[in-house]
């Protein structure tokens, strides 16, 4: 089988351990001065890509990440992590705020293009948006297999064979290549760059383009009209017995 | 990917691209496997030796250190960021990371010779030796010209007579810089650093101190009895020890100084959660004012101290590093830490004086960086010294 070139989705999202805010006016969430790192979900995808890479069934690993300059970062951890090198698809503003999947899809599906990757692995989802629709619609695009919500992946003869966590339990498929493949929780356990590796990845090739340069429109197709707070909850009261109990439901219309 | 992190928002220092990544790495490295074992390495007074080998692969060992001897290639700034990182999860790990991977392996690497750091630095930058300093006597503290340690030449070896004290990472060390007298009467001259190995015949670590704090770390006297320490395990030049002790010190307190950043970080760490937490008078003690008022000392001194460490750190990778202001970031930092844990154990109130809570053992620890690497007595008359004499 011919080497695999693959093209990993890196995005920049707000620090899972972050407690997040709304805006005052709603129009989304406070990212100013908040820490920003890798979405969890695209370490993993890209360990696995690395992995590929150490088995020599991968010849190339390429890191992709839109939006604003920030995004930079994000990508010398990848570089660190073990990528071969990065592309920044430039993406602020307001262009930025309203920059959907859809669009993401556009752009890589225009880089697998231009980089004759056969193979890309993205997170399931990102944990800002919880979207989990780039790979999927990525797959349409490009008319190429997919296999989300990843546990495993192994080369097998030509193709791929993949098992995914579903509800009630796990499927293995196989699906030949070019594919997409989006990675869940357990697929692996993402390493640590080490420091030596931090230093080499500025080394490392890191080329700016912007959607324009792929001929990518990435206007939305939707608007947001605001963003809230979850509602508060409510603190419960404690009842003495179980018919308080049952009386209370009954009163409130549960029974 | 499991860490615990800020999660509150900290003011941007700067400190680059590189800094902010190796921070972040160190960060979840420690948070997943050294914050969890602090309480147990602190209880039991073991020192972790298998995190060695695991900080070693992480390239934290050789940090300061050139890519041709397996280090990192990173600077002062770097170094102190880590150091602080890892004290954060654990201080006591974190001194005894200082003393492998300062106070000896950076020593070697600016002082040894080529055949020294082709033989000695690999094994300690992968950590599969441990590596020590030698300076402190019983009688000899920061008053160093007077060690009695006697290395007598003999042909082609020297013979070492005498012992040292409070030797961080002694029980352990494979590897130590050893400060000894080749010429009594010869003063500051008289001083020669050596590189001995733990298999000399005439080397004994004595048993690990029971100490307050920084309990994990261990610390001892070394003995020497007719110890032969060959002439090439000179480090520098005869005479010349005093050079290669004065070279690194400015180096060691700074990078010292990120053991009480951490320390201070770990406050914050345990009394940010716990003023949410705890109730009193129906609402969480973190809504009163006086509570609000020790928030706002501690993140103010932890700030203040961050941002002078980290200047003279930018200074010192910019080979300006300043004797008053290693010791001033370090005298500085080390106060607010034993401060700032005093304050935890306040707002933790009864809990904050039980052991089932991390803060008297952030006390305990933090006691340490007052002492240690030159009391605050010293640094005080060292820098008001040199304030003095430079504008004689």
């Amino acid at each position: 089988m011919s080497q695999l070139r693959v093209l990993v989705g890196c995005k920049r999202v707000i620090d899972y351990a972050v407690k997040v805010r709304v805006k005052p006016d709603k129009t989304g969430v406070v990212k100013e001065g908040v820490k920003h790192s890798m979405n969890p979900f695209d370490e993993i995808a890209l360990e696995e890509a690395v992995r590929l890479k150490e088995k020599q069934v991968a010849s190339e690993v390429i890191a992709v990440s839109c939006g604003p300059q920030a995004c930079q970062e994000t990508l010398r951890t990848a570089l660190a992590m073990g990528a071969d090198r990065a592309l920044h698809v430039e993406v602020s503003g307001s262009e930025y705020e309203g920059l959907l999947p859809l669009g993401v899809a556009k752009i890589l599906a225009a880089l697998v293009k231009k980089e004759e990757a056969n193979l890309v692995v993205l997170g399931k989802q990102a944990i800002d948006d919880d979207c989990n629709q780039t790979g999927q619609m990525l797959a349409a695009l490009l008319d190429w297999p997919q296999a989300t919500f990843a546990s495993a992946v192994s080369v097998e003869g030509e193709g791929l064979a993949v098992t995914r966590e579903v509800d009630g339990g796990l499927e293995n498929v196989r699906l030949s290549l070019p594919a997409v493949v989006t990675a869940d929780l357990r697929l692996n356990e993402p390493r640590y760059a080490t420091l030596p590796n931090i230093m080499k990845s500025k080394k490392k090739p890191l080329a700016q383009m912007t959607p324009g340069d792929l001929g990518v429109d990435i206007n939305p197709s939707l608007t947001v009209l605001s963003v809230e707070d979850p509602p508060v909850r409510e603190a419960g009261s404690k009842v003495e017995d179980v018919d308080q109990l049952i009386a209370k439901l009954k009163d409130s219309g549960v029974f | 990917m499991s860490s615990r992190r800020t999660p509150w928002a900290t003011l941007n220092h700067e400190l680059g691209e590189t800094v902010d990544i190796v921070r972040e790495t160190v960060r979840q490295f420690t948070a997943a496997e050294i914050a969890p074992r602090a309480d147990e390495i602190d209880q039991s007074n073991e020192f972790p030796r298998d995190l060695w080998p695991r900080l070693g692969e992480l390239g934290l060992m050789g940090i300061t250190v050139s890519e041709e001897y397996g280090g990192a290639g990173l600077g002062y700034l770097a170094h102190t960021v880590v150091m602080e990182e890892v004290s954060r999860g654990s201080a006591s790990v974190g001194l005894s990371y200082g003393a492998h991977s300062n106070l000896c392996v950076n020593q070697i690497f600016h002082n040894g010779n080529e055949e020294q750091k082709r033989r000695y630095l690999p094994p300690l930058v992968s950590g599969e030796h441990v590596g020590a300093l030698a300076m402190s006597e019983p009688d000899a503290g920061s008053d160093v010209v007077s060690m009695q340690l006697r290395a007598e030449k003999r042909s082609d070896h020297y013979v070492l007579n005498g012992s040292k004290m409070w030797i961080t990472n002694g029980p352990e060390a494979d590897t130590l810089v050893v400060y000894a007298k080749t010429d009594p009467n010869a003063g500051s001259r008289g001083i020669t650093a050596f590189l001995v190995e733990r298999g000399f015949p005439g080397f004994e670590p004595s048993p690990k101190l029971d100490k307050l704090g920084m309990r994990g770390s261990s610390t001892s006297e070394l003995v020497f009895e007719d110890c032969e320490v060959p002439e090439e395990n000179v480090l520098g030049e005869e005479g010349r020890g005093v050079a290669v002790l004065m070279s690194g010190l400015d180096f060691e307190r700074l990078v010292l100084t990120g053991g009480p950043l951490g320390i201070m970080q770990s406050c914050l760490d345990s009394v940010v959660p716990y003023v949410h937490q705890r109730e009193q008078f129906g609402q969480p003690i973190g809504e009163f004012q006086l509570i609000q008022g020790k928030l706002a000392d501690m993140y103010t001194a932890l700030s203040a101290c961050q941002s002078y460490t980290y200047a003279v750190a930018r200074a010192a990778d910019r080979s300006m590093i300043s004797r008053k202001d290693a010791a001033g970031c370090l005298l500085f930092s080390a106060e607010r830490a034993t401060q700032m844990a005093l304050q935890a154990i306040q707002v933790l109130g009864g809990n904050g004086y039980i052991n089932e809570f991390p803060v008297g053992r952030l006390l305990r620890d933090a006691k340490l960086y007052e002492i240690g690497a030159g009391t605050s007595e010293i640094r005080r008359v060292l820098i008001g010294r040199e304030l003095f004499r430079e504008t004689a």
